[in-house]
């Protein structure tokens, strides 16, 4: 039957000239494009699987090979894009929900790139990182609303658990399970070094891990991987798992392909089991609810450690903020539709949640309006990309943000966004052993510590630029914003003023 | 030596911080709602509690025992990784939610969603017995460990609410009795405890007849059911990559 056939997304093209059949890419392309046929000597090419990672294209010693989109396609159509033709026949070939990973790769608005950012010119001065100081040091917490002074007039400085970052810059979750061992090492390794903190996901922590506990914040989602006292006594802060950017609403399933001897281990399941973490917590109903839960893991630890909250961007998250806000916890975490993720459906990952920067804005306006903004610290995630980006987040309200997929990135992933099929041939969304020894996590923690100390830099030129010397001084700083090609609506939902205004 | 810890007028931060102190034997009198006594607590504690306690009572138990002589309210043994919760009377909502060790022995009947996302690994199986009846939802998604109903309950109420072992894809529950006229979900199986079945559960049997004074030949001598999921890959053909 080939009701179904629609040529190969994408075409390998291989230089004869320049081939030198190494066979490199044959051992590389865990896809199974490559094989060498002995018998003719050559090396055979079949693209069905090829995702273009080009992974073969960066090893090839010679550059013989290019990967590019087919150009063998259906008739152009406006509206039936060649895309949903290809998810129709997939699924009607299976019965089966598309399952896509990484982040809404869909032509929606990214509003980070409507927002221009101010700087000082003439009436007041800006000023040089590189001659003066400059704070990117951020606490996140909760905070007294006021100063309180003690009986002998001195100040109380006695303040709730906060964590303490170098650069408003953090890890996001990715769970031990859908990320590998080197990617765990590199993320824990960089954020010890760069002052900062990396998110052990919801598969609990990896035994080797425990070492970097300080600048670990642990989580605990509905299936409760790995979750036990040692495991919420490790991490500098418990991390409550509410929702997903990526998947609002629903929950996650790791298949039991993924859980091997040490996967299983860390989530303390049984090896080749599914890991199913259901969509809700099934004991959190209500705000009040999740209160019992912010309490019960601050018993457990002594009241010592910071509970953050993460929940999606989705319709009314201001509301449910500010009863987040109103729980106990001291952090919130909101993900926005651009987030990534090792899997889920097409359809949830495309269609459902709204854009951070939206959520964000009217997150902290909610919570200033009813006077809580003190009670927590606001962490924004989502598809954050850039340092400017965390300028313009801190500029709409976040104390910090969060970055999964730019982490990657800097690890070598080339956003095939095919991490659900296990097959990552950049060792980064894989548990085969050898996909896994590709990233050196020597490498990887070096080039994370890159990326962060290069957008610290240019954090601190622009903070330099707009005439600010500590970042807590740029938080909701909205003056320092100005909207492109954006509608009144949105102006307003953000904020801001039109450029020009 | 029994440290006595009177709970009137104090709050649960207070009761925990006493009870954190030392290891030992403690008695909690006069308990009136305070939740998530013996939070995180390790073994080398045994906490007698009289009066009712709140919700979360015994959440990441770490090896304490706990014993209260009333009834007990929502999140018993809430991610409870070891040590045993022993409850005199009922239990509220979500006992033993996501536990993957140590026992909760009920005396008397448990609320919706009991033992729910249970799971086990290697020689950590959680054990969840109670005594009457259940509520709806028992056993949901649950992954591993042991639930046992001995429908000892006298109220004429079925053995177990709607909708059990949903989502069900490890570990077993033992309804004590017929459980033919329960309705099931496609995805696990239900046939009589067989020789093996039984010898997995005597043990725990005789312990929690022990704390209880029961007669556990009696209770032994019913035939039971045993509910095991078809797959512990339940959504593997569910989806398909995109």
């Amino acid at each position: 039957m080939k009701i179904n056939y629609l040529s190969p997304e994408f075409e390998v093209i291989r230089n004869e000239d320049r081939c030198i059949k190494c066979r490199l890419c044959v051992k590389q392309c865990a896809n199974g494009v490559y094989t060498y046929d002995e018998n003719k000597q050559t090396i055979v090419i079949d693209e069905t699987n090829c995702v273009n990672c080009q992974r073969c294209v960066a090893l090839c010693p010679t550059r013989a090979l290019k990967v590019r989109k087919n150009d063998c396609g259906l008739r152009e159509n406006g509206n039936w894009s060649e895309n949903t033709i290809r998810e129709i026949f997939k699924q009607a070939g299976s019965g089966g929900i598309l399952l896509s990973s990484m982040g809404n790769p869909e032509k929606y608005p990214v509003y980070w790139d409507k927002i221009l950012i101010n700087a000082s010119q003439v009436t007041n001065p800006s000023i040089d990182p590189l001659r003066e100081p400059m704070e990117t040091r951020v606490f996140l917490g909760k905070k007294p609303p006021s100063m309180v002074r003690k009986e002998d007039g001195s100040i109380d400085c006695s303040l709730p658990p906060q964590l303490k970052l170098d650069v408003p810059v953090m890890f996001a979750a990715m769970s031990y399970g859908s990320v590998s061992y080197n990617v765990h090492k590199s993320l824990a390794k960089a954020a010890q070094v760069l002052g900062t903190y990396y998110n052990s996901g919801e598969g609990g922590l990896h035994e080797d891990f425990y070492c970097y506990g300080e600048n670990t914040v642990v989580q605990v989602a509905s299936g409760r991987f790995g979750v036990h006292k040692n495991y919420l006594e490790a991490g500098a802060a418990i991390e409550i798992k509410m929702g997903q950017g990526a998947k609002p609403g629903i929950g996650g399933h790791l298949p039991g392909v993924k859980v091997g001897p040490d996967v299983s281990r860390t989530r303390m399941i049984p090896e080749g089991t599914d890991a199913i973490s259901p969509a809700p917590h099934h004991d959190i109903y209500s705000i009040e609810d999740l209160r019992q839960l912010v309490i019960s893991l601050k018993e457990a630890t002594g009241y010592k450690k910071p509970i953050i909250v993460k929940v999606a961007a989705v319709h009314n998250i201001a509301a449910i903020a500010s009863g987040i806000a109103r729980s106990g916890a001291d952090i919130i975490a909101i993900d926005g539709f651009r987030g990534g993720t090792g899997a889920a459906p097409t359809r949830i990952r495309d269609n459902v949640g709204i854009p951070i920067e939206l959520a964000l804005a009217s997150v902290d306006r909610q919570l200033r309006d009813e006077g809580i903004r003190t009670n927590v610290s606001l962490i924004a995630g989502g598809s954050i990309r850039s340092s400017a980006d965390v300028i313009k987040a801190i500029a709409l309200g976040a104390d910090a943000c969060y970055i999964g997929t730019a982490a990657l990135i800097a690890l070598g992933c080339h956003l095939c966004r095919s991490c659900q099929k296990g097959k990552c041939n950049w060792g980064i969304a894989t548990q085969v052993p050898e996909l896994v020894e590709r990233l050196d996590p020597e490498v990887g923690y070096q080039r994370l510590v890159n990326l962060i100390t290069a957008w610290k830099r240019e954090i601190k030129e622009m903070m330099g630029g707009m005439g600010i010397n500590s970042i807590e001084a740029l938080r909701g700083n909205r003056l320092m914003l100005r909207g492109v090609g954006l509608t009144q609506k949105e102006l307003d939902i953000l904020g801001i003023k039109h450029a020009g205004e | 030596m029994m440290n006595t810890i009177n709970a009137s007028g104090a709050d649960s931060t207070e009761i925990n911080q006493r009870l954190s102190q030392e290891d030992g034997e403690f008695f909690i009198e006069g308990c009136l709602g305070q939740r998530f006594l013996g939070a995180g607590m390790g073994s080398g504690k045994h906490i007698r509690i009289s009066g009712i306690p709140g919700n979360a009572l015994g959440a990441y138990l770490n090896g304490a025992e706990i014993e209260t002589q009333g009834n007990a309210q929502d999140a018993v043994g809430d991610t409870m990784n070891a040590g045993r919760i022993i409850i005199h009377g009922n239990v509220g909502d979500t006992a033993g939610y996501a536990m993957r060790g140590g026992k909760i022995f009920i005396r008397g009947n448990a609320g919706y969603r009991t033992g729910v996302h249970m799971k086990e690994y290697q020689r950590h199986i959680p054990v969840i017995v109670i005594g009457g009846r259940a509520g709806s939802f028992l056993g949901e998604y649950q992954a591993g460990g042991l639930i046992i109903v001995l429908g000892l309950h006298d109220d004429g109420k079925p053995i177990v609410g709607g909708f059990p072992c949903t989502g069900m894809y490890g570990g077993k529950v033992f309804l004590r009795g017929d459980a033919s006229h329960v309705s099931f979900p496609p995805q696990v199986t239900l046939r009589p405890a067989e020789q093996g079945d039984m010898d997995e559960i005597s043990g725990h049997l005789n312990d929690y007849c022990r704390v209880f004074g029961l007669d556990s030949a009696r209770i032994l001598a019913s035939p039971f059911t045993v509910i095991t999921p078809n797959s512990k890959n339940p959504y593997k053909q569910m989806y398909v990559t995109n």
